[in-house]
This record gives structure tokens, C-alpha cells and sequence, in this order.
């Protein structure tokens, strides 16, 4: 007699199990389908071209009335099956009950649905089915859409709509889109070219609340207050497996439903498959994977030996123009090493991981050419060695001499593309190099090749070392560090004008060589971003030193000193007795009266800042920046208010200047002082901005040096208002900040540019002295503030220890 | 081994490092770019500088003090003859765990 097979769920997993069994014993079991949807099965992942316009529904149906009726199979579409009855051995559906000798559970998962408030509005939707794919496409030009996940899904549907016409806005809570699948630097580029296509995207957005009217969607509103209005709002943050009829009938069920290697649940007559189920700790979100599962519970229906496996997973994006490609495991493990290639003209990222002697993990962007030769060397596990160097390149690049770490550059063949801007290829150099062309500033004046975004620089050096062998020096000018080519003043060029806004914009487009730099580069290019992108870039504080990051300065034995700020040198009593109170309630050993007037608290415990701050913050004072690269001092004398020759007022002048100018960053610390007569009390001749009062007004000169050097200032002008003291003032600071090099003082800088660069730019033109105050103002909007109240109020439990083992251990 | 809860992955910041007190002192918990954890010794054989304190990069950190920089997967210094004492860690879902094991030994003993 024919077994009864009844499965529940028509999806893609139980639609591969059905297919095998009905080929190979295509009587061997009496059939009944259901589906909650009401249709059969189609390829779900072909939603997101359907939703793009690029094919309709009708081609992506896997089996259509037709197909189940030649295998005698019972369709009950539309009807969910709301119970088991496994002692009966019946599936209960909607609309009445079927035996069964053996069940099988493809239920798939659920989209999950962040509780929002206002989350169960109309026009709030997941993307899982064609009823949701059908509301997408309801929408057109003119509406406006907010997409919640910057995952794989979330992005086709966002592509799909976009490619509508509609103004589609991704939310992202990380802090580059599918996290899970590419790093940092591949998701750079796909947030570029989806930018692109007009997508607007959001990175660590937090959802905060959903606003309605008359119970249908209005508006996201995010926790930083911005409101995004929409039309239809689709949440795509993740999938659970649909596990409540397995856990209503009594089976074993963790995060998915248990199954063993043959996809058998707890109970030997019930098997599980697809989204659905738990395999040895995993769950599974792509349906390579499902199908393996699909062949072996086929073949474990039928009575034949079959064990599922686990294997490698790659992923790719099905959205025209975003050509990514990942596989294996880039995401945790010990001894790895990476191996990292970029193209910036060709917008191509390349990352392999390496475990020993494989290859365990590939991210490619913008060329995935390899990306199917890299997977199958992560699934059999072959051994590199032989070809690392040249790994990166692909099967093209294999089999030749690798001991030659130039060889890659070498093998490439005469019209190899070099320069991507000028479109010079490899013998263009190399024939220039036979006509003579013996160094870059060489190659660059006769091709072109690399003078201009001058990114290939390190290629095209790369050339002339393989063609001219020992002839060839390599030029004297430093990168920043082992990570690049390029020095500070090249990056800081590119920086703007390539507009480059983030770190991962720059590793990017200016071929860093590293996944994201070192303690090296990174303080420096956090600086320059920051500093020309004051409003688009983020600070990042995890690319600052300690000191800069913990707003306090280390001492040799880990403990901190805490200065607060004593404006223009100036105290009151009351600020004393706080001082004085902060220094014996927290045990600070040592305070001391500081070069910079005002007073250190030396020794203090990295757990106590946040409370020592707070309490200094109650008593009116602020951080004094003691740490940053950035505004220290502005030292005055006592000027007119108390001496006999002041000429004009140094001391309000001083407490003005350091208000207005506290919190910018600059390239290294900055420090001001301001003497009341030539007599110089202040000794603002050796500050690296100085301004001695006369009679007829305000004397300001520019690069002095008291430190490892020492050097008095140069007159940069003399002006007879306050006012325009403080505005030069700011402009030579704002200028310094747009040019310098990082760890530069004002005096390096000066010796670079020269004086009358700054002249011209600061005293000739009134125009460019005003834009250059109000760049800086824009910046200060942001920066000028307290890091003490903030990191007291909000990150104070950032300063503790995570854990304390050692309570643990006692108990 | 003896797995411990530690907390959530949030509370160690991205490309960043927390420490936990340990009878071995002071034990970093280093976050990579890529989510991946290690934990390693917080203390620089140099001259003690707090690691947890350094940049991170790539998966190597460097020490705030004197700028050594150490493998975090073996605990090796660079150029340098020396390393720290790496301990195993786990992570499971937003949980990060560390193997106990050697770092509560001391006080069972
Ligand atoms: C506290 C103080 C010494 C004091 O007890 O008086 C001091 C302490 C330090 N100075 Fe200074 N400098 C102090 C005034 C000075 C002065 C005098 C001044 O500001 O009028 C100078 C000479 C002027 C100058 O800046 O050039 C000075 C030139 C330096 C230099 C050399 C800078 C240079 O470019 O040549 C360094 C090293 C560096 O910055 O790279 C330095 C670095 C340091 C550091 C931050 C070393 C470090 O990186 O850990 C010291 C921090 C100690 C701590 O933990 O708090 N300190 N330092 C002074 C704080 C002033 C303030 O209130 O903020
Ligand atoms: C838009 C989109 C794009 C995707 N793109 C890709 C891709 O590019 N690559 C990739 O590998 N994967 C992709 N996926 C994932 C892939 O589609 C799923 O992994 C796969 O469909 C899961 O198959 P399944 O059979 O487990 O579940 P499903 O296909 O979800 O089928 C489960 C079925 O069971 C039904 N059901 C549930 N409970 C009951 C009940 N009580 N009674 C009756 N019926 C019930 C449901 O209605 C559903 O039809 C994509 C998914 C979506 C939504
Ligand atoms: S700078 Fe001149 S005016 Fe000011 S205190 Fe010194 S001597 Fe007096
Ligand atoms: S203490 Fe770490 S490098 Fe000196």
C-alpha cells in the first residue's frame, strides 16, 4: 500500500523534496500539500527581479497546477494547517483533517517585525512573499518609501523600488550595509554605487518610532529626532525560524526545529526542512544549502543512506550594477592573515583570508570574475602556499614564477591598464622608460600616468622597478605609513577633492594596503576628515590616541592627570575650593601649577574621571583639552585691568579667543597668548600664535616654538580692532587646520607654505578671511563643546572594567 | 574549559577594547572591524602600558605607552622579543564568553 506523505508549507525546500521523490519512485507515496499561500511553489528569491520590472511572476513559478496533477499530488492552497495531532497521526488543516504515515515540515521562516510603536499601521510590511513584493510595486514616482535593514533584502527591495522611480530611503543600524556578509570596505563601495541609483542611505540609524494618520503610515521617526516620511514602510531586519506548530506538537525545537543529519525530528515519522529547522547549532537563510537537505531527506524517504553536511556559503547581490561577491568565514578565528587589493579607478576591492596554509574567506567588489575559483579553494581546502603571492590575482595569474614578489606586476601583459584616469597602459610606460624616462616625475610628464589622482603611483614605481631592475631608486617623498603610497599632503589633496567623507572612502579610493590602517594613519586621516567634512564626517574616536579618546592624559603607570580649563589664566575661589575638594575626595596625589596656567591633577584613577569630571563640571569648569591635538592655552598677562603699561585689554582678549576657540582639532595642539605691551609677559613670541597689544592695536604673528625647537614668531599683520584680532585670529587657525599636515605645529606648516602663502590668503583677501571664519564656525557648531559633561553623563560606564573575574572566583 | 559570560558584544566598541579584572590581573577584550573578539594580557611587557587602551587595527593592537604593536592571535610583539598571554574566546549570538579556565585556576588552587 502507498504511504501517506503529507507536507506542510509549499516553499522552496519541501518543492526540491517533492521534485526528487516523485522522479526517482513516483508511486511510492500518496501526497497532500498545504500552503498557507494561496498558490504553489515559485522561486521566492526571484521576487526581488519581479520587483525590479525585469521579469513577472508568471516566470518564476516552479510548479504550476499542471505539474501537480501529472504527479497525482493534493494541492490545499491557501489553507494553513493550525494543528498535529501525533498520536493520531493527523494534520489538521483549516479546512479539515488528513492522515499521515509520515509529515514532513517545510514551514520557512517569519520575517521579523521589530515592535516599533506603531509597527502594526498599514503600510508597514516585511518582504518575505508576493503579497508584499505586489505592495512594493504599487508604489511609483512621487511616493516615498523607508526601508528598515540594509541586509541582502532590504537592499533589493530598495533597488527594486528605486528602479520604479520611487524616492527610496535605507535605515541601517550598523555601520556599513550586510554587515554579515561584506566588510567595511565592500560596503563602502555598495553604498556608493546604490547612492548611485539615487537610494538614500543611513548608516547606525536607530529606529526610534512609526507615525501614522488614520491608522496608515505617515513617517519613521529615527532616535536622533530626524523623521523620514513614507508612504510604505518595509522592514527587512532578519528572518526566525517558523517553529510554532513543531513546538505546539511537542517536538524538540531550540531556535529551529531540532533535526539530525537526515533532517528527523524527535519524532521518527516527522521530518523537517528548510528555513525552518536547527542543524548541529545552525540556521540557514540561503538555499544552497536547503536543496543539499532537500536530496538527502528525499533519499531518506526512499530508504537510502544520506547524511546532510554543512558547508561554505558564498552570497551575491541580485541588483544590477552592484557586483559583490563573499564566501566562506571572514568573521572570527585566530591566525589569519588577509590579503587586500584595491583598484580605486575601477571601483574594485579585493580580500582574501588565509588560515595557515588556505584559503578560508573571499569579499570581492566591483570584478567577481574569480569569486566561483576562490569558493571552490575555500570548499576543498587546497593548499596556497605555492601560489599566495599571487593569489589575489586569480587562476589567470597561477602556475608562473612566484618567487619574484614584483612577479604580479611583471606578468601582466603590454596593454595591462596602469593608469586609470589616463587610460595608460603598462607599454606606454615601458617604452617611455626605453626613451629615457627613468623616474615617476619622468613617467608623469611624458604619459600622464599617475598625475592625477595619483593613486597608481605605487603600480606605476612597480613598473619602472621590474623594467629598469637596480637603476631604479625609489623617490624619497614619505607615505604616512606602511598602509599607503601617498603622503599626508597627497591624501589631504585627494581628501578634497575627490570628496572623500569617510575612512572607509579613503582606504578605498586612495589603495590602502591594510583592512583599516594602523595606529599610524588612522589619528591622521580621522583629523582630516574631520576637519574638512565637519558636518558629513562622524569623529571617530576609536582611531584616536588614548589620551584624545579618554579626554585625559596617560600617565607611565595608566593613571590620568585631569587640567581643567582656567580661562585666559584666570580663577575665582570658588573654582579653587572645587579643585581643591576634587583633589581630596579622589586621592589625587600631585597637583601642580601647570606652564599654561592653570592647575594639573596628576594620578588620577581611569575609573574615577567620570565622577572627578562631573564634579568639576558643578563647580562651572570644563575640560582644558591638556590631551588633544587641539586648542590648549591662550596664556595672558594682566593687561590694562592692573598694569601700569598695559596699552590694551590682554586678559578679556585672551579669555575670548579661548571661548571662541575651544574644541577645534587641529593638525597638532595649538597654543595662544596675548601680552598687554611689547614688554611680553605673556610670552606670545614663542607661541604658535601670538598677539601683542600696542597702542594703535593688536600685533599678531604666527609660528613661534618653545618645545624641542625654539623660534620666535613672524609678524603676519597688525590690525587696530579687536574684532579683527579675533577674526584673523580664527582664519589663520581655520587655514592651518584645512592644510597642515597631521603632528605638524604652526611654525613646521609656515616653513612649508611660507608667509606670504598665509598673507595672501589672510590678510590680502577679505573674502577668503571671512569664508575661512565661517568654515570655522560651521566646524565649531559641532565641536565646540564639553567632552567631560557628555562622556560623565553618558559613557561613564564605558570607564569601568567589563567584568571583575575576581569577585567571581571568591564566590 | 570553563566558558564565562562576559556581556554583550555592544559593550566593547567597534575596531575597540574593554578589560575584565582577572586573578591574573587585568584581561583585554579587543573588538575588531569585523566583529571578530580576542582576549590577551592588558598589560605590556614593555613597561605596563594598558593595551586596552591602544588603537586597534587590523587584528593587532598597539600599546598607548611606546607604540609596540602585538599580534592579538598569538600575543606576539612585533620585531620585538616578547609577547602576552592570549586567552580563548567565544561568541555566541550577541554573548561574548571567555574560557575561564586559566583565569580563575589560581584561586581554586
Ligand atoms: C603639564 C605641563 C607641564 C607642567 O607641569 O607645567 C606639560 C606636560 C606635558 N607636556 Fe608639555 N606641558 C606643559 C606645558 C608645555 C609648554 C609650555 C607652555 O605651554 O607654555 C611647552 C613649550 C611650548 C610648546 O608647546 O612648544 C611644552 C612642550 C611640550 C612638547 C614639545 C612640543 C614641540 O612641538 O616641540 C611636548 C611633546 C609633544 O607635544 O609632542 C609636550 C608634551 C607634554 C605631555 C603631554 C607629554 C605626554 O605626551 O604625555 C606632558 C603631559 C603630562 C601630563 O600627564 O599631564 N610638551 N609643554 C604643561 C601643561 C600646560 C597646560 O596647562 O596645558
Ligand atoms: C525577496 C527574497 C530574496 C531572496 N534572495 C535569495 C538569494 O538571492 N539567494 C538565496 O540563497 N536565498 C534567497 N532568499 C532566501 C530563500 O528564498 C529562502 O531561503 C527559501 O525560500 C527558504 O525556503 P523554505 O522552503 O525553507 O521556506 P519558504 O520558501 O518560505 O516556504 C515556506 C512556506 O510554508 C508556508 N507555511 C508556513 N507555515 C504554514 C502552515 N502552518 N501551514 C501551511 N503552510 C505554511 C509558508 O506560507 C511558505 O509558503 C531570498 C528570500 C526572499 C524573501
Ligand atoms: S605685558 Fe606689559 S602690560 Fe602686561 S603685565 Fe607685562 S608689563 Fe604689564
Ligand atoms: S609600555 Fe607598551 S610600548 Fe612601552
Amino acid at each position: 500500500m502507498k504511504q501517506r506523505l503529507v507536507v506542510v508549507g509549499a516553499g522552496m525546500a519541501s518543492g526540491r523534496v517533492l521534485e526528487h521523490l516523485t522522479e526517482a519512485a513516483p508511486d511510492a507515496f500518496d501526497i497532500t500539500l498545504f500552503n498557507a499561500e494561496p498558490r504553489g511553489n515559485y522561486n521566492r528569491i526571484m521576487l526581488s527581479p519581479v520587483l525590479a520590472g525585469d521579469q513577472t511572476y508568471e516566470e518564476i513559478v516552479t510548479h504550476d497546477d499542471a505539474w501537480y496533477a501529472e504527479r497525482g499530488i493534493t494541492c490545499r492552497f491557501g489553507e494553513k494547517v493550525v494543528s498535529i495531532d501525533r498520536e493520531a497521526k493527523v494534520v489538521l488543516g483549516e479546512h479539515g483533517a488528513v492522515p499521515y504515515d509520515k509529515l514532513i515540515l517545510g514551514t520557512g521562516s517569519n520575517p521579523f517585525i521589530i515592535p516599533l510603536p506603531g509597527h502594526d499601521l498599514d503600510g508597514v510590511i516585511a518582504y518575505r512573499d508576493l503579497e508584499d513584493t505586489e505592495a512594493m510595486m504599487k508604489m511609483g514616482a512621487g511616493n516615498k518609501v523607508v526601508v528598515i535593514g540594509g541586509g541582502l533584502l532590504g537592499l533589493e527591495a530598495a533597488a527594486g523600488m528605486a528602479a520604479r522611480g520611487v524616492d527610496v530611503t535605507v535605515v541601517h543600524i550598523m555601520g556599513h550595509l550586510m554587515e554579515r556578509q561584506l566588510d567595511e570596505a565592500a560596503g563602502y563601495l555598495l553604498k556608493k554605487s546604490l547612492e548611485s541609483k539615487g537610494i538614500t542611505i543611513k548608516l547606525q540609524a536607530n529606529s526610534k518610532e512609526i507615525r501614522g494618520e488614520d491608522g496608515q503610515v505617515k513617517a519613521l521617526v529615527l532616535d536622533d529626532g530626524t523623521e523620514l516620511p513614507c508612504d510604505l514602510l518595509v522592514m527587512a531586519v532578519g528572518i526566525r525560524p517558523n517553529t510554532a506548530l513543531a513546538s505546539e506538537m511537542g517536538l524538540a525545537v531550540g531556535k529551529g526545529i531540532h533535526v539530525d543529519d537526515q533532517l528527523g525530528t524527535s519524532d521518527k515519522d516527522v521530518f523537517a526542512v528548510g528555513e525552518c529547522v536547527e542543524h548541529d547549532g545552525a540556521l540557514f537563510g540561503l538555499v544552497a544549502p536547503l536543496y543539499d537537505q532537500a536530496k538527502v531527506l528525499a533519499q531518506t524517504l526512499l530508504g537510502q543512506e544520506a547524511a546532510f553536511v554543512q558547508k561554505s556559503l558564498s552570497t551575491k547581490l541580485k541588483v544590477t550594477g552592484c557586483d559583490l561577491f563573499s564566501a566562506g568565514d571572514f568573521a572570527d578565528g585566530a591566525g589569519r592573515e588577509d590579503i587586500v587589493f584595491r583598484d580605486p579607478s575601477r571601483g574594485v576591492y579585493k580580500r582574501l583570508v588565509i588560515e595557515g596554509e588556505t584559503l578560508v574567506g573571499a569579499v570581492l567588489y566591483g570584478d567577481t570574475a574569480d569569486g566561483n575559483w576562490f569558493f571552490q579553494l575555500i570548499k576543498d581546502g587546497t593548499s596556497i602556499e605555492e601560489m599566495r603571492d599571487t593569489l589575489i590575482f586569480g587562476p589567470a595569474y597561477q602556475g608562473g614564477d612566484t618567487s619574484d614578489p614584483l612577479s604580479a606586476v611583471a606578468a601582466l601583459p603590454p596593454d595591462a591598464e596602469i593608469c586609470g584616469c589616463n587610460g595608460i597602459c603598462k607599454s606606454t610606460i615601458t617604452d617611455a622608460i626605453a626613451n629615457g624616462a627613468t623616474d615617476l616625475g619622468a613617467i608623469r610628464a611624458t604619459t600622464k600616468a599617475s598625475a592625477s589622482c595619483g593613486t597608481c603611483t605605487g603600480l606605476v614605481e612597480q613598473v619602472l622597478q621590474v623594467t629598469l631592475g637596480d637603476d631604479f631608486q625609489l623617490p624619497t617623498a614619505q607615505p604616512i605609513c606602511g598602509c599607503c603610497d601617498l603622503t599626508h599632503e597627497d591624501v589631504r589633496r585627494l581628501i578634497k577633492s575627490q570628496e572623500l567623507k569617510s575612512q572607509d572612502a579613503v582606504w578605498q579610493e586612495l589603495g590602502w594596503k591594510t583592512r583599516n590602517g594602523c595606529h599610524v594613519c588612522r589619528p591622521a586621516i580621522n583629523f582630516y576628515l574631520l576637519a574638512d567634512w565637519p558636518i558629513e564626517y562622524q569623529d571617530d574616536p576609536q582611531s584616536r590616541f588614548v589620551n584624545e579618546r579618554r579626554h585625559a592624559n596617560i600617565q607611565k603607570d595608566g593613571t590620568f592627570s585631569v587640567v581643567p580649563r582656567m580661562w585666559g589664566g584666570v580663577t575665582t575661589p570658588s573654582e579653587l575650593r572645587a579643585i581643591a575638594d576634587a583633589a581630596e575626595k579622589y586621592d589625587v596625589p600631585t597637583v601642580k601649577v601647570t606652564g599654561g596656567q592653570r592647575i594639573d591633577l596628576l594620578g588620577v584613577k581611569g575609573e574615577d574621571l567620570p565622577a572627578i569630571w562631573s564634579d568639576l563640571n558643578k563647580a562651572g569648569m570644563v575640560s582644558g583639552y591638556a590631551y588633544s591635538k587641539g586648542l590648549r592655552t591662550v596664556k595672558t598677562c594682566v593687561g590694562t585691568d592692573h598694569c601700569r603699561f598695559g596699552t590694551q585689554d590682554s586678559t578679556g582678549l585672551g579669555i575670548k579667543l579661548e571661548k571662541v576657540l575651544h574644541g577645534a582639532w587641529t593638525p597638532h595642539k595649538l597654543k595662544l597668548a596675548v601680552s598687554g605691551c611689547p614688554r611680553n609677559c605673556a610670552e606670545a613670541t614663542c607661541k604658535d600664535i601670538g598677539i601683542v597689544c600696542v597702542d594703535s592695536g593688536y600685533q599678531i604673528s604666527i609660528g613661534g616654538a618653545a618645545g624641542m625647537d625654539v623660534k620666535e614668531t613672524e609678524l603676519l599683520v597688525s590690525v587696530p580692532t579687536e574684532e579683527e584680532a579675533i577674526e584673523t585670529v580664527i582664519a589663520v587657525t581655520q587655514l592651518y587646520r584645512e592644510n597642515g599636515k597631521y603632528l605638524d605645529r604652526i611654525y613646521k606648516w609656515l616653513a612649508k607654505v611660507g608667509m606670504d602663502w598665509v598673507k595672501e590668503r589672510i590678510v590680502d583677501d577679505a573674502d577668503n578671511r571671512r569664508a575661512l571664519v565661517e568654515r570655522f564656525e560651521l566646524s565649531q557648531s559641532i565641536y565646540r563643546h564639553d567632552p567631560w559633561a557628555e562622556h560623565a553623563e553618558t559613557k561613564a560606564a564605558d570607564y569601568a572594567p567589563l567584568a571583575d573575574l575576581t569577585l567571581e572566583a571568591a564566590e | 574549559m570553563s566558558w564565562i559570560d562576559i556581556g554583550h558584544i555592544d559593550d566593547i566598541p567597534l575596531r575597540g577594547a574593554r578589560k575584565i579584572k582577572t586573578e591574573l590581573g587585568c584581561v583585554a577584550l579587543f573588538r575588531t572591524a569585523q566583529d571578530e573578539v580576542f582576549a590577551a594580557s592588558d598589560t605590556c611587557p614593555h613597561k605596563g602600558g594598558p593595551l586596552s587602551e591602544g588603537i586597534v587595527h587590523g587584528q593587532s593592537v598597539t600599546c598607548p605607552l611606546h607604540n609596540w604593536v602585538f599580534d592579538l592571535n598569538t600575543g606576539q610583539a612585533n620585531g620585538e622579543d616578547a609577547s602576552i598571554p592570549t586567552y580563548a574566546v567565544r561568541i555566541d549570538g550577541d554573548r561574548v564568553w571567555i574560557d575561564g579556565s586559566k583565569l580563575i585556576a589560581r584561586s581554586a588552587a
